[in-house]
């Protein structure tokens, strides 16, 4: 099975989202999501500066396959995005829960955290 | 589960990534489908296509009942070894299936078509060969694959005897020999160079393991799907089916109209349709960031009707996205893809993005 964190937390939709401390969270897709999807050729960020809700879109990921919204999982601001991944999409498929993060936002609500899904959780959802 | 060819245990141990196709259990790709694609337009690939049936079709009448059954002309093949790209319709002009014709003797034939559509290809073909003297034989015994790129030739002449390595280097591109039990034929569906291996189940993994030790990738199903896309290949299913006519799908190039006396079925449709189709297949090209799918809507500011994507991708030899799109045949220059909500222009071309590893795109 693919490779699942005990650190981070983890939506539904299959990102997940990593308290960095202070307030900040960064934001990516699952090692399962960048499987499925097969190799990721074009990724939409939100913009820095943008507020976003708990839940509401903040991108897409395409891939030969599909597109796919990508949601955040805590509400805040944008603070930074992966500009990297522009020219090698490709990191998302090498490197899901580092290089190939796409966000990273100030937490509004830091509890927000405590009601997603932890790595069991979302092994239930995802990986059945 | 489903069906399962010779190589089922070989892709597994590649670590393939298996999804069905047509009921059968193939590889999507063992890694990544970008890679592989490349590893094509570069070097050289193989696919296993043993999903696909080969049919062999003899007896007094097989010519007769070939140029009765196909909208293309088997007489076109005047050597043993020719091949011919033909459809198969029904009695409305749509498409049953598409598939290739080799000659091998006189009244002697060996068709290869869809895994997909092969149970139904093979009830119709029974129907239509009352009255004929003929043998329909699915090859049921066989598997197939395709050894695609640049460096396919030089690889595959080196995993096979003296005398077939002989015999591909006098082999004209859609022609085949037969090499005892090594049907070999020059054809493919990628726009590169290559051969198509056609062989005993019982022979073919030992034939893959020679093909990659020789230093040819295996390729999965994905990269042959943006491959052939780039190749500007009609893709049976998406780009055409029962209900669209091959007038509408750039495949009149397929249909011998002459001589007029052959009646092909579907024939007397097509006859209607031809002086004017209301609809037509063209390339699509997206500058801008995204990907074009299957089933996109497209619009024009300049002409009435809407238009659909049958066909997309991005397209990795040219880093952009690309479609086969069905449109009104009033649809020219730039056009729109609604993207999600959005109306994104894309500009007509003609139906062929990649040969030989170059891009060619030309405007419509």
């Amino acid at each position: 099975m693919s490779e699942l964190p005990n650190e981070l937390r983890y939506l539904e939709t299959h990102e997940w989202v990593r308290n960095e401390g202070e307030g900040i969270a960064t934001i990516g897709i699952t090692d399962h999501a960048q499987d499925s999807l097969g190799d990721v050729v074009f990724v939409e960020l939100p913009e820095v500066g943008q507020v976003l809700s708990a839940g509401e879109e903040a991108g897409v990921v395409e891939s030969v396959k599909a597109a796919s919204d990508i949601y955040s999982p805590v509400s805040g601001e944008v603070i930074a995005i992966n500009d990297a991944l522009e020219d090698e999409p490709e990191t998302i498929n090498n490197s899901p829960y580092g290089d190939g993060w796409f966000f990273k936002i100030r937490m509004s609500d830091p509890a927000e955290l405590d009601g997603l899904l932890d790595a069991d959780g979302y092994r239930e959802v995802a990986e059945g | 589960m489903g069906y399962r060819t010779p190589l089922f245990d070989r892709h597994r141990a590649l670590g393939a990534k298996i999804v069905d196709f047509g009921g059968w259990d193939m590889p999507l790709h063992y890694g990544s489908q970008i890679d592989e694609h490349h590893q094509v337009r570069r070097h050289a690939g193989v696919f296993d296509v043993s999903h696909m049936r080969v049919v062999d079709i003899a007896g007094d009448d097989a010519r007769a009942y070939l140029r009765r059954l196909l909208a293309n002309d088997v007489d076109k093949l005047k050597m043993s070894g020719k091949a011919l790209y033909a459809l198969m319709l029904n009695p409305e002009g749509g498409v049953i299936d598409d598939l290739i014709v080799y000659l091998l003797a006189a009244d002697s034939y060996r068709l290869v078509v869809n895994c997909g559509t092969a149970e139904k290809d093979l009830a119709w073909m029974a129907v239509q060969a009352e009255g004929f003297a003929v043998t329909i034989r699915p090859r049921t015994d066989l598997a197939i694959v395709a050894v695609q790129g640049p460096e396919a030739i030089a690889r595959v002449k080196t995993v096979l005897d003296d005398a077939a390595a002989a015999a591909i280097d006098s082999l004209p591109p859609f022609s085949a020999v037969a090499m005892d039990d090594t049907f070999i034929a020059r054809t493919g569906y990628t726009g590169e160079d290559g051969v198509e291996l056609i062989v005993p189940g019982d022979r073919v993994v030992e034939l893959w393991d020679r093909l990659l030790a020789a230093g040819v990738g295996p390729v999965g199903l994905g990269a042959r799907d943006t491959l052939r896309l780039e190749a500007g290949m009609n893709l049976y299913g998406n780009d055409m089916d029962e209900s669209t006519s091959p007038l509408e799908a750039n495949l009149g190039w397929t249909i011998a109209w002459a001589p007029e006396e052959r009646e092909f079925i579907g024939r007397a449709v097509l006859e209607r349709q031809r002086a004017a189709p209301a609809r037509k297949l063209v390339g699509l090209v997206m500058e801008s960031r995204g990907v074009l799918r299957a089933h996109q809507i497209v619009t024009s500011d300049s002409a009435e009707g809407v238009g659909e994507i049958t066909s997309g991708t991005f397209a990795p030899t040219l880093g952009v996205a690309i479609a086969l799109a069905r449109v009104p045949v009033a649809f020219a220059g730039v056009v729109q893809v609604d993207i999600r909500g959005k109306a994104v222009p894309v500009t007509i071309v003609k139906p062929c993005f990649v040969r030989r590893g170059q891009a060619v795109i030309n405007h419509a």
